[in-house]
Parts: C-alpha cells; sequence; structure tokens
C-alpha cells in the first residue's frame, strides 16, 4: 500500500484565540463575496474606510451625486456567474438589468452604461456575439445605450469563461430623496413578486438537477415598473432590489441603516412552490437565496393598496404582496419573523454563503 | 408541497399544542436528539407554543458538532496535500480545526469539493486517475450507509486512488451515556427519526427499561415535533416508560436491512471520540481490516495524534442539555458563526449556531 507522508502540518496543544483580528479571516473566502455577515465585515472594516467620504458612507446601491444642479445617480457592478447561460437568462442580460435596478432604486431614470469584458483564452467568439446581443436587447428595451467600455483577456485558467463589469449612470428627476433614512414607523413593506427563483434556478443548472417543473431566473429589468409606481405620485420611503443574499439580507441591511424594527409575515411572501420544493431538498431557506428581479418598497401606510394596484398592473408585479410593516425606531435595527403558528424568530445575516446540509 | 404542508398546518399545530397544555400537571424536561430537530424547533418556535414548565434540551445530536478536532485537523492536514482532490459535504468546511478550517485552505488553493453524495467521490475519482482522493466521511446512522456503498463500490471497482476518512458515530451509545451521567435530569428523549430510518428502533429497548425513560422516535416537522413532545409526555404523566414511534411514516421497528448489512460489511464497531464530550465507548464506525487499504488514516501520515480541546467552549455541557446556549459566557460576545470557539457554533444544527440565528437580538 502507498503511504503519503503529509508535510507541514503545525501541530498546536492549545488554541489562543483571545485577540480578536479585526476580520477571522487573513485571506479573502468565498463567504466574502456571499452577501452576509462576513461580506458586511470587509466593507465596514476595510473597503468604507479606506475610501471614506460621505457619499460612499450613505451606503446606497447608486451613489446619488449633483453636477451643475442635476442629480445623478452613478453605479457598477461586476457579474461572475456560472454557467454563462442559464434557464430565464444569460450573463449578458444579467449584467445589464443588474446595474439598472442599482440605478432605479434611487429613482433615477437610467441614461448610459459601460461594459467591461474580462475574457479568458479560448472563449468561443460564438458565445461571445450571443452574449452581447443579449445585452444590446436587454439595453435598447431600456432605452439606454451602452457607450463605452473595455476588453481584456486572461490566460487560460485564470479566468471562468467570461466576467463582465458595468456602470451605470442616471437622472433622478423625482425631488422625493429615497433612501434608508427615509423609513418611518408604520411604513408598510411591499414586494413585487416570488423570491428566490434565480438562485434556485441556478444552482439547479449548476447541478445538473432535474426538476418536473422548469425553473426560470426571475432576471429582469425593474425600472419601466419602478417609474411606473413614481410617477403615478406613490410616495416611496425607500427601495432596494434583492440580490445574492436574498430577501433576509436585505431587510436586515435596510432596518440596520434605518434604525427600525421591521416586522415580516412568512406567509405572506409570495415563492413558487417549485422553488419552495427544491429549498427543501437542497436545505436552502428561500429568505436568504438569491433574486435578479424583485424589489422590497417602502411606503407610507395610507398608500399601501395605492402601491399594490399599480405594481399589478406591471408584468413584473402580478404577485406583489404586503410581506410586513415598520414597527417601531430600533437602534441598530432589528427583523423579526412571524411563523404561520403565531410564534416568531429574529432574522440574522449569514456568515456566508448557505452550505448544503449533511441531513 | 405534498407530504410537508400537512405537516405544517397551523390548524393541526394548534390543536396538538392545545393538548399538550391540557395534558401537562407538571415540569417535565425532555431531550431531543437530532440537531435537524432542534433545527426545527427554533426555526419554527415549538418551544414557544408549549407550556412554560415543558423543557426542551437540546441534544448532542448533529454529526458535523461532534467530529472530534483531531478529525478535522486530519482532515486538513491532507487537504493542504498537493495532488489530493479532498471531498467533502458542506457544512464541515466552516468547521474550525486547531488553527483553521477547510473553506480557509480552500482559498490557498486546495482542491476541496462540496459533494451531495459520497458516490460523487468514485466520479471523481475516475476523472482523475493522477490524483489522490479522499472523502470526509462523517455523519450518524442516516449517512454512514452512503459512505459504506461508496467504500464498497470502490473496492469492486478496483479505484486505488480513492481512500476514506471515516468518523461515523452511533446514536444509541451517546443516549446511554448520557442517562448515565448523574448530571443529568432529562425525563424523555425524542429519538433521531432518520437515523432509526435505518437502524429501526430495536436497540432503544433495553435502554428505555433500563433507564425507565420513555423514548418517542420523532420526525422533522412542526406537527412531527409537536406529536413526538405530546406522547412522551402522556407516557411521563402516565408513569409509563415505552420506545414508541411517532415517525412511522418513515421508520419501521427493524429498519433498513440493506443499508445494515452494507454497513455490516464495511464498518466495525470502536470506541469514539465526541468532540465537547470526550471519549463513548461502542459509539464509532471505522472502516473494517478488510478495508484498510481505502483507509486515508492509513494512507496518509499525518503525524497528529491527539488535539486538545480549547478551554473555554462549554459546548460539552451544551451537548449534554446542562447549559442552554445563550447561558455561556461567550456566547454572541466572542464566539459567534465567524469566530466559533466549538462546533455547536459552526454547524446550522448546532444547538449554539440555532440560538445565534434565530434568537439573538444583535443590538440588545
Amino acid at each position: 500500500m502507498r503511504r503519503i507522508i503529509v508535510t507541514g502540518v503545525t501541530r498546536m496543544a492549545e488554541i489562543n484565540l483571545n485577540c480578536p483580528l479585526p476580520l477571522p479571516y487573513e485571506q479573502i473566502v468565498m463567504a466574502h463575496g456571499g452577501g452576509g455577515r462576513l461580506m458586511q465585515q470587509l466593507l465596514d472594516r476595510l473597503i468604507q474606510p479606506v475610501f471614506d467620504n460621505p457619499i460612499l458612507a450613505q451606503k446606497q446601491d447608486s451613489a446619488v451625486i449633483t453636477v451643475n444642479s442635476a442629480k445623478l445617480a452613478f453605479t457598477t457592478d461586476s457579474y461572475v456567474i456560472k454557467p454563462l447561460f442559464f434557464p430565464g437568462g444569460d450573463i449578458g442580460k444579467l449584467a445589464v438589468c443588474g446595474t439598472l435596478n442599482d440605478l432605479a432604486m434611487s429613482g433615477a431614470k437610467p441614461l448610459y452604461l459601460s461594459c467591461s469584458l474580462i475574457i479568458e483564452e479560448g472563449f468561443p467568439l460564438a458565445d461571445l456575439k450571443r452574449i452581447l446581443q443579449s445585452m444590446q436587447q436587454s439595453a435598447q428595451k431600456a432605452g439606454v445605450k451602452i457607450v463605452t467600455g473595455d476588453t481584456k483577456v486572461v490566460e487560460q485558467g485564470k479566468g471562468d469563461g467570461l466576467y463582465i463589469n458595468t456602470a451605470g449612470i442616471g437622472i433622478i428627476e423625482s425631488a422625493l430623496a429615497i433612501s434608508p433614512q427615509k423609513i418611518h414607523s408604520g411604513d408598510s413593506i411591499i414586494i413585487n413578486g416570488d423570491i428566490a427563483r434565480h438562485g434556485i434556478a441556478i444552482m439547479l443548472e449548476r447541478e445538473s438537477m432535474q426538476f418536473d417543473h422548469h425553473i426560470t431566473s426571475d432576471c429582469s429589468d425593474l425600472s419601466g415598473i419602478v417609474h411606473g409606481l413614481l410617477d403615478s405620485g406613490v410616495q416611496a420611503h425607500c427601495m432596494r432590489d434583492l440580490t445574492r443574499g436574498g430577501l433576509a439580507s436585505v431587510l436586515l441591511e435596510l432596518a440596520s441603516a434605518a434604525d427600525c424594527h421591521l416586522e415580516i409575515d412568512e406567509t405572506a411572501v409570495p415563492i413558487h412552490e417549485a422553488v419552495s420544493s427544491a429549498c427543501e431538498i437542497l436545505g436552502f431557506d428561500p429568505l436568504y437565496v438569491a433574486n435578479e428581479g424583485c424589489f422590497v418598497l417602502f411606503v407610507p401606510e395610507h398608500q399601501t393598496y395605492q402601491a399594490l394596484e399599480i405594481l399589478r398592473l406591471d408584468p413584473l408585479g402580478q404577485q406583489a404582496a404586503v410581506i410586513g410593516k415598520v414597527i417601531r425606531p430600533k437602534p441598530g435595527g432589528m427583523v423579526t419573523v412571524k411563523t404561520s403558528f403565531g410564534t416568531s424568530r429574529v432574522l440574522n445575516l449569514l456568515s456566508g454563503e448557505q452550505l448544503p446540509r449533511i441531513c | 408541497m405534498k407530504y410537508l404542508n400537512e405537516y405544517r398546518a397551523p390548524d393541526t399545530v394548534k390543536r396538538l399544542a392545545d393538548a399538550i397544555s391540557a395534558l401537562t400537571t407538571r415540569p417535565w424536561r425532555i431531550m431531543e436528539v437530532c440537531g435537524g430537530q432542534t433545527h426545527s424547533i427554533l426555526k419554527y418556535g415549538i418551544d414557544q407554543l408549549l407550556p412554560e414548565y415543558v423543557t426542551l434540551i437540546h441534544g448532542p445530536g448533529c454529526p458535523v458538532c461532534v467530529t472530534p478536532l483531531t478529525a478535522i485537523d486530519k482532515a486538513l492536514a491532507m487537504a493542504r496535500q498537493p495532488g489530493v482532490i479532498f471531498c467533502s459535504f458542506g457544512d464541515m468546511l466552516r468547521v474550525p480545526g486547531s488553527r483553521e478550517d477547510l473553506l480557509s485552505v480552500k482559498a490557498r488553493g486546495a482542491d476541496i469539493r462540496i459533494v451531495y453524495s459520497p458516490l460523487d467521490a468514485l466520479t471523481i475519482a475516475r476523472q482523475n486517475l493522477d490524483k489522490e482522493i479522499v472523502f470526509f466521511g462523517v455523519g450518524f446512522e442516516t449517512t454512514a450507509p452512503a459512505t459504506a456503498i461508496a467504500v464498497w463500490q470502490s473496492k469492486q471497482d478496483n479505484l486505488s486512488n480513492l481512500s476514506f476518512l471515516v468518523c461515523h458515530v452511533r446514536v444509541p451509545p451517546i443516549v446511554e451515556a448520557l442517562l448515565v451521567s448523574t448530571e443529568n435530569s432529562i425525563n424523555g428523549f425524542l429519538g433521531a427519526g432518520h437515523v432509526c430510518s435505518i437502524m429501526g428502533y430495536q436497540e432503544y429497548l433495553p435502554i428505555c427499561h433500563k433507564h425507565r425513560k420513555p423514548i418517542v422516535i420523532t420526525g422533522f416537522e412542526p406537527v412531527d415535533i409537536l406529536q413526538g413532545i405530546y406522547l412522551c409526555l402522556k407516557q411521563l404523566e402516565e408513569k409509563r416508560y415505552e420506545v414508541e414511534n411517532q415517525y412511522r411514516r418513515v421508520v419501521n421497528p427493524n429498519g433498513n436491512r440493506t443499508a445494515q448489512a452494507l454497513m455490516q460489511n464495511v464498518f466495525k464497531v470502536v470506541d469514539s471520540h465526541w468532540r465537547g464530550l470526550g471519549k463513548i465507548p461502542n459509539s464509532g464506525l471505522a472502516l473494517s481490516d478488510e478495508y484498510n487499504d481505502r483507509n486515508a488514516e492509513l494512507r496518509f501520515d499525518t503525524g497528529i495524534d491527539v488535539v486538545s480541546e480549547p478551554h473555554n467552549c462549554q459546548s460539552g455541557q451544551i451537548l449534554q442539555g446542562l447549559i442552554k446556549p445563550p447561558q455561556c459566557p461567550e456566547f454572541g460576545i466572542r464566539c459567534t458563526p465567524e469566530t466559533p470557539l466549538g462546533a455547536t457554533m459552526v454547524s446550522s444544527e448546532g444547538a449554539c449556531a440555532a440560538y445565534y440565528r434565530y434568537r439573538r437580538h444583535p443590538h440588545g
């Protein structure tokens, strides 16, 4: 029998855990990008302090800047999804819609996008063409132009086929100041559609799991539905699109930024039955699964039904629902979930990515 | 969802909660053995539905939590080797060893892969004949048959580049050990339903009779757990002690004989070290001598013997149900899922992690 001698093992009789580092890891781990608590720590303890400035400190999906009395929204996002083509979209559509959504959440009308490509040596040109056309199609549909960009090629094995970065600029015409700080006790919390479809569609595609029901990503541009809402006079206090960390992470982030206690009614959160079943099988909590076409909206209580009606006029708002409300001010913020049994639990940020459970 | 919605129906839950209140006349302490049940109890707030004087004690039934530090350090040493592909279930990746976890080793370039089934390791081994593949087999009798079939199949297929780091553990010896411990004051048990789907529940009859404690084999949904609690309390109130089966839709008295035969072929029963609890006689499963050629501990000389555990972690007392996580002075302060002092804070089924996730008010 072969015997392999392991080298470089350090034995430690005891562990000194008395000296907490500012970050629990000495190098980046995958969970630093997972949208959970580790990522929040990386932002708060490393990135924010280095770039420290008042615009960044607002922690919005888009920076709101004023240039010669014009209010502009400016944002950027990188897309590193695997697989590049998935049910309901592809990396190109995602790269355009994701950035449009970040602009829309600040109430901006998107105008221009950039497109940077980091392409791995050996990547098929036919796939690249398909992805670029998909970007163009999504941009055209939203009435924006992709006006600048950059292209880099990296050696084979140094990239996952293709990474895309997009940045976007939009103009804020509405006088509303939409931000977490506007969230107020009594506000209704509304969602436009069913949750967790993107994350599950990707997971099933990646693991080649077959389901009777075909689950497609919710990847879509939300700027149309948002402007329908704002143009009809709904006084949105805050909006935020759900991404990696799912509904739970967004609510926790907003509760903390607004110093408020939010309460969610678990039974009111729309979720497709097939998505819910897939989550059961994989051991995932749908509240933490990624979305790419959902947003939460905080409106004054008296405008709840007006907002719901307008949302439901749009194809992306057919399943709009009131999922909870802002209970009271609470320093540091808190989110609780009411179960169908009348019990409640506290929502917390996940440490990192959800991992499939043993049993 | 069929077979799930019925077991989460609010009216059934309410009926059972009312029946429990009507039945109970004095304080009782019930331990749910399985971490999956602990997770459900905290997620659905089942403890909030019980009379104040019925206390649920969270048991040691999280396989991730009880895997000894020595095994984790061996796993880390193997995973760090160039030319090794280390395969593991997902939730083992965050469990801290003496100095780091598998996620950190992965971040530095080790080839560590999350698999859903031990059989995935066979596929990886066939596709990478120039690499050494190690599968980290952890878990109770629920996951042991899956490891067993992978070991057996690898031998049939003569796959020489695959070995197994086996740390499987058995539930009955730990239940017995908890009952023998004079410190415990547990009145009854909810048995781990999925373990019994493999093993049946004959093994629990002598334990139940010797210690005169009711054991109710219980499922994992809110209705299952409440019904298990109801049956257990009913026995206690009527001064009976029996093994009862709440989880009849899944568990039969003799379990899955095919799986048992396979386990008998591949494993031998050994004394095993449980993280936080120490050595428990006959509580572990190791590869039998016939499979020495697939034993990763024999194939890799890690130089690791026994690693001692940090003193300030009270997971041993938590796993024995002596204290609840918030009673630990380190809970939520120095011990968090990012900086866990012990494994009960790591796995989603660990009692500390479940309290941290579902009960902790982040800002007091």
